[in-house]
């Protein structure tokens, strides 16, 4: 049997009671931070909550040699950890496809994900948003021109874009996204919110001019952007007011 | 000392004057005199003293070179020499004969506007000469001719004037017909006559030559030859007709200025606009213009580290100066700049465009580089290598400590010469250098003991051998490790027509797409293929036939990583790939960018295209060389069996008196050691010489032995690979 468990946005304690059982039950337990990171917490500190030894699983692990823990399921009670909720990231249905096709009963325990955790950090409404993106971290000089690309076919059905930040091979601030984002297109006069260390005590989420964002010091990591459509709803201006620090001009973007 | 001095001030004054300046180099099949040739032109114009050219061999300046006594490195010198009461600079640049240096021979072309093609008389036109030669004609260089050891027609086959004069004819003919098929525009203007004096005739050794306008000023001709040589006067003759006076004065009338010649050729060597301010600055030779700097050949210098040496067609060099190496997308600042006379470089305040220049500071500059001061700057045409590396050795410090400091000459030494190729394996430790020969490795590897006093071991030459198809493969499916992109490629054999026409640049990725797509076309791709062509590599091809894939085109960079990766180490051996045509039919993509990173893409692609090969009936290619020997006729048994034994084929015998030269071909890989054989075969008395004749199928039956030979030697796996290895 193979049971991913999402580990939610944070520390070990974000997962859900059922996540937690299903670990203590396991007879083989993994965990995986390539598709994100939980900076709240270590492998230590989770095999220490869980009372049970926890192994890292590299990229390769679960990519090139998955039919290894394909077939350990198969005798086993697997359980791999993911932080957020397993299926966001979508790299984790090949795997469950390949174990189904196997033979291997396969289950998700879900946990707490930035997609809907952004909704409540900012108050944006998550009816609103269209495509999302990675701003990936140029490769031998080159800039993906697609996070862009989405954006203004997002602007062009007066949706929001919800923009991943690069983990590899450091994790990437909102600082340096737009950066790139704007060595693509010049957007500074665009609103966009930042939010930093969601599901932590002390999150960060600012909404400002792109321009404005770009001096700004969201402090440590993880980082993820919204870069907002062309016009809000009231409720979201007067939440991103109250939540965002949002300047006074962004009234005129209310219909 | 001071006569050293003057002449530096004299050349200081000349490399301004653009009209009075000739970059020249001399080419010639190996032994037919180039460097002796050299050597007494230096002589003569007062740059080495008379009585030690000739054995001291000035250009060979390397310990090795002298020893082996052929030409290793083109070394440039500037000399100067009066012509009708005025003086003119001329700068040379010595090249090498042996086929396995040719990278030099080439980049050396890219620096001259005029060379001088030596041909033994006795011997006449040799394929290397026609080679280089063509090499010459190919970059719009505009060849003279010197015929060198006339007095041995003379003198050891005792012809009388008018058979001598018929030799001579045959000669200048051959020459003329390679230049009318190369650049038949250029035939009218380029056509060598005796009459126009755009041919002498001499000996370089004993440093005499006529010519017709040299005749008439100095009463010597044909007849007066014969007859010196006869009575065995040839220092009288050598007095009366100088071969430095009818050589330089030659060289000055008859090769273009910097000025005249850039231009022709600035379209020739460089695809950017002419009409920008860079173009015209380089057509008109401009020294107020932006820096054009195109690096030929780095040299290592014991005292300022590595130097750069290359022509500048526009702008003036000064020590200070930041320069953009366009290619390598850094910055360097020059440290110093200046010119070379024999193995010595001279430093100037300042150099101005048309001269050969020696640069210190361009740390990241390669041979081939473009330097300028804009920001942007379309790179210098690459230099073209019409012989790919052949052979391979490994190489490790004898003592381990010293592998730092042999990873660090390794280094150096591929950046000094570019058709030498590095591959350092951090796992194995294992280092390799390829080169173009035998002869080419042993020179480095010697240099490497000698110069950096570093003790190697080394291992018997190999043969690289080439992985191609010969049959078409069904469409395979390669999937990233993430499961989430697929790949569809179709690998083919790859028409000859298409390589040649990448290789004699008839086509690159920067001409026009419609052009390159009717080239192609015609080369023998399909429309289709000739339109989506992405990139080529070492005579293969990347074709892109899909139509309207989202995303696709950020992803092509990524997806080109793969086949070049696959290009560099195919399936069957990890040998690089030859003559295959890899086309993507069709692939899907995941939605966001991090999904299709590097290390999803490059693995799929590479993947597919190793199944995709296997199913295409793979095999290997060897590379051939043609030898030429030439013995006594009672030798000719003992050669043609040492030819036979070595899987070798004889293409033709020519006699000639009682020498007989038989033309043969054979692989390279049978031809180790043949130095060593021939001579105790045949006492010694044979020459010979080779030339790269391509790649050929390796023969069926010895196919699966020599794949596992190269397997064995890379810790691979005892086996053929199957397609199921790759894709799963």
């Amino acid at each position: 049997m193979l049971t991913f468990v999402g580990l939610g946005l944070w520390d070990e304690r974000d997962v859900s009671f059922k996540g937690y059982e299903a670990v203590k039950k396991a007879d083989k337990v993994y965990v995986e931070f390539y598709t994100s990171i939980l900076m709240g917490t270590s492998i230590k500190k989770l095999s220490s909550f869980f009372g049970k030894e926890i192994k890292l699983l590299e990229r390769k692990d679960l990519e090139e040699e998955s039919w290894k823990i394909v077939e350990e399921a198969l005798k086993l009670n697997v359980v791999i950890l993911t932080p957020g909720d397993p299926m966001v990231a979508t790299t984790h249905s090949a795997l469950k496809l390949e174990a189904e096709k196997k033979g291997v009963k396969t289950s998700i325990i879900h946990g707490a994900s930035i997609v809907s955790a952004v909704c409540g950090l900012t108050g944006l409404h998550n009816y609103r948003f269209g495509k999302s993106a990675t701003v990936s971290h140029p490769y031998k000089g080159k800039v993906s021109i697609t996070p862009i690309e989405i954006i203004e076919r997002n602007w062009s059905i007066d949706a929001h874009t919800l923009l991943y930040l690069d983990l590899h091979p450091k994790p990437m601030s909102i600082n340096e996204a737009l950066e790139i984002l704007l060595k693509i297109k010049d957007i500074k006069d665009s609103f966009a919110v930042g939010i930093a260390r969601a599901g932590s005590s002390n999150p960060i989420v600012k909404c400002n001019r792109i321009g404005k964002l770009l001096h700004e010091n969201f402090g440590k990591p993880l980082h993820i952007l919204v870069v907002l459509a062309k016009t809000l709803h009231f409720m979201e201006f007067e939440c991103l007011r109250k939540f965002a620090n949002a300047p006074d001009e962004l009234e005129k973007l209310v219909n | 000392m001071a006569r050293a001095k003057k002449m530096v001030e004299k050349i200081s004054e000349l490399m301004w004057k653009p009209e009075k300046i000739r970059n020249m180099g001399i080419v010639a099949h190996i032994d037919h005199g180039k460097t002796t040739l050299s050597d007494n032109l230096l002589a003569g114009a007062g740059m080495i003293s008379e009585e030690l050219a000739g054995q001291q061999l000035y250009l060979d300046f390397d310990e090795q070179e002298q020893e082996r006594g052929i030409t290793i490195n083109a070394a440039n010198v500037s000399m100067v020499h009066e012509y009708k009461g005025e003086e003119y600079l001329i700068n040379l640049i010595d090249t090498p004969g042996h086929v396995d240096f040719g990278g030099d021979v080439t980049r050396a072309m890219r620096a001259v506007d005029g060379v001088i093609v030596v041909v033994d008389a006795v011997e006449g036109v040799m394929p290397q000469t026609e080679t280089v030669l063509r090499q010459a004609l190919r970059e719009n260089v505009k060849p003279v001719l010197f015929v060198n050891k006339v007095d041995r027609l003379i003198k050891e086959l005792e012809l009388t004037a008018e058979q001598m004069q018929e030799r001579l004819v045959k000669v200048i003919t051959e020459v003329n017909k390679l230049i009318k098929s190369m650049r038949p525009e250029k035939y009218k203007e380029w056509m060598l006559k005796v009459e126009e004096g755009s041919v002498a005739f001499g000996s370089a050794l004993y440093k005499w030559a006529v010519s017709v306008p040299a005749m008439k000023e100095t009463g010597v001709g044909f007849k007066e030859v014969y007859e010196y040589i006869k009575a065995g006067n040839v220092k009288e003759l050598s007095k009366k007709s100088p071969l430095h006076r009818v050589v330089l004065d030659m060289v000055i009338k008859h090769m273009p200025s910097p000025i005249e010649a850039q231009k022709e050729r600035i379209q020739v060597i460089w695809k950017g606009d002419l009409n920008s301010d860079i173009g015209k600055a380089m057509t008109n030779c401009d020294p107020k213009g932006p820096v054009a700097l195109m690096i030929t050949k780095i040299v290592a210098d014991p005292h300022a580290g590595e130097v750069a040496v290359g022509r500048l067609f526009s702008g003036t060099l000064k020590a200070g100066m930041e320069l953009n190496i366009v290619d390598r997308r850094t910055k360097n600042r020059i440290q110093t700049v200046g010119l070379y006379m024999g193995p010595r470089r001279v430093e100037v305040s300042e150099v101005p465009a048309g001269n050969i220049v020696a640069v210190v500071g361009l740390r990241d500059a390669v041979a081939g580089s473009t330097c300028t001061n804009l920001d942007e700057f379309v790179p210098f045409e690459s230099i073209k290598h019409y012989s790919e590396p052949v052979v391979t050795m490994a190489i490790e410090a004898k003592n381990p400590r010293d592998l730092p400091k042999l990873i660090e000459v390794l280094r150096k030494l591929a950046k000094e010469d570019t058709t030498l190729h590095v591959t350092l394996n951090e796992e194995t430790g294992e280092h390799l250098i390829s080169g173009m020969g035998e002869l080419h490795l042993e020179v480095k590897v010697e240099k490497i003991r000698r110069d950096y006093g570093l003790e190697v071991i080394t291992s018997p030459p190999i043969v690289v051998f080439r992985e191609t198809v010969t049959s078409t493969s069904p469409i395979v499916e390669g999937k990233s490790p993430n499961k989430h992109n697929r790949f569809y490629i179709v690998v083919e054999p790859l028409p000859e027509e298409v390589i040649k026409k990448f290789k004699e640049g008839e086509v690159d990725m920067k001409m026009d797409k419609k052009e390159r797509r009717r080239i192609l076309q015609e080369a023998g791709l399909s429309k289709e293929e000739a339109a989506g062509v992405q990139e080529y590599m070492e005579g293969n091809v990347f074709c892109d036939v899909t139509k309207g894939i989202q995303y696709l085109n950020e992803t092509m960079e990524l997806i080109l990583e793969g086949f070049r990766e696959a290009v560099r180490a195919g399936p069957l051996a990890r040998e690089p790939l030859m003559g295959v045509k890899v086309k993507l039919v069709d692939c899907k993509l995941h939605e966001d960018a991090v999904h299709r990173g590097p290390a999803q893409v490059i693995p799929a692609v590479r993947s597919a295209i190793f199944a995709a090969m296997l199913q295409a009936n793979p095999t290997l290619l060897e590379p051939y060389q043609k030898v030429f020997i030439t013995v006594p006729q009672d030798m000719l048994g003992n050669v043609t069996r040492e030819i036979q034994g070595r899987r070798g084929q004889i293409l033709e015998m020519r006699t000639e008196g009682d020498m007989v030269t038989v033309v043969a071909k054979a692989p390279v890989k049978e031809m180790f050691g043949f130095a060593g054989s021939i001579r105790s075969a045949t006492a010694g008395k044979a020459i010979w010489s080779v030339e790269h004749a391509g790649f050929e199928p390796v023969p069926q039956g010895l196919m699966e032995e020599f794949v596992m030979e190269v397997r064995k030697r890379k810790g691979l796996k005892l086996e053929i690979p199957k397609p199921e290895d790759f894709v799963g």
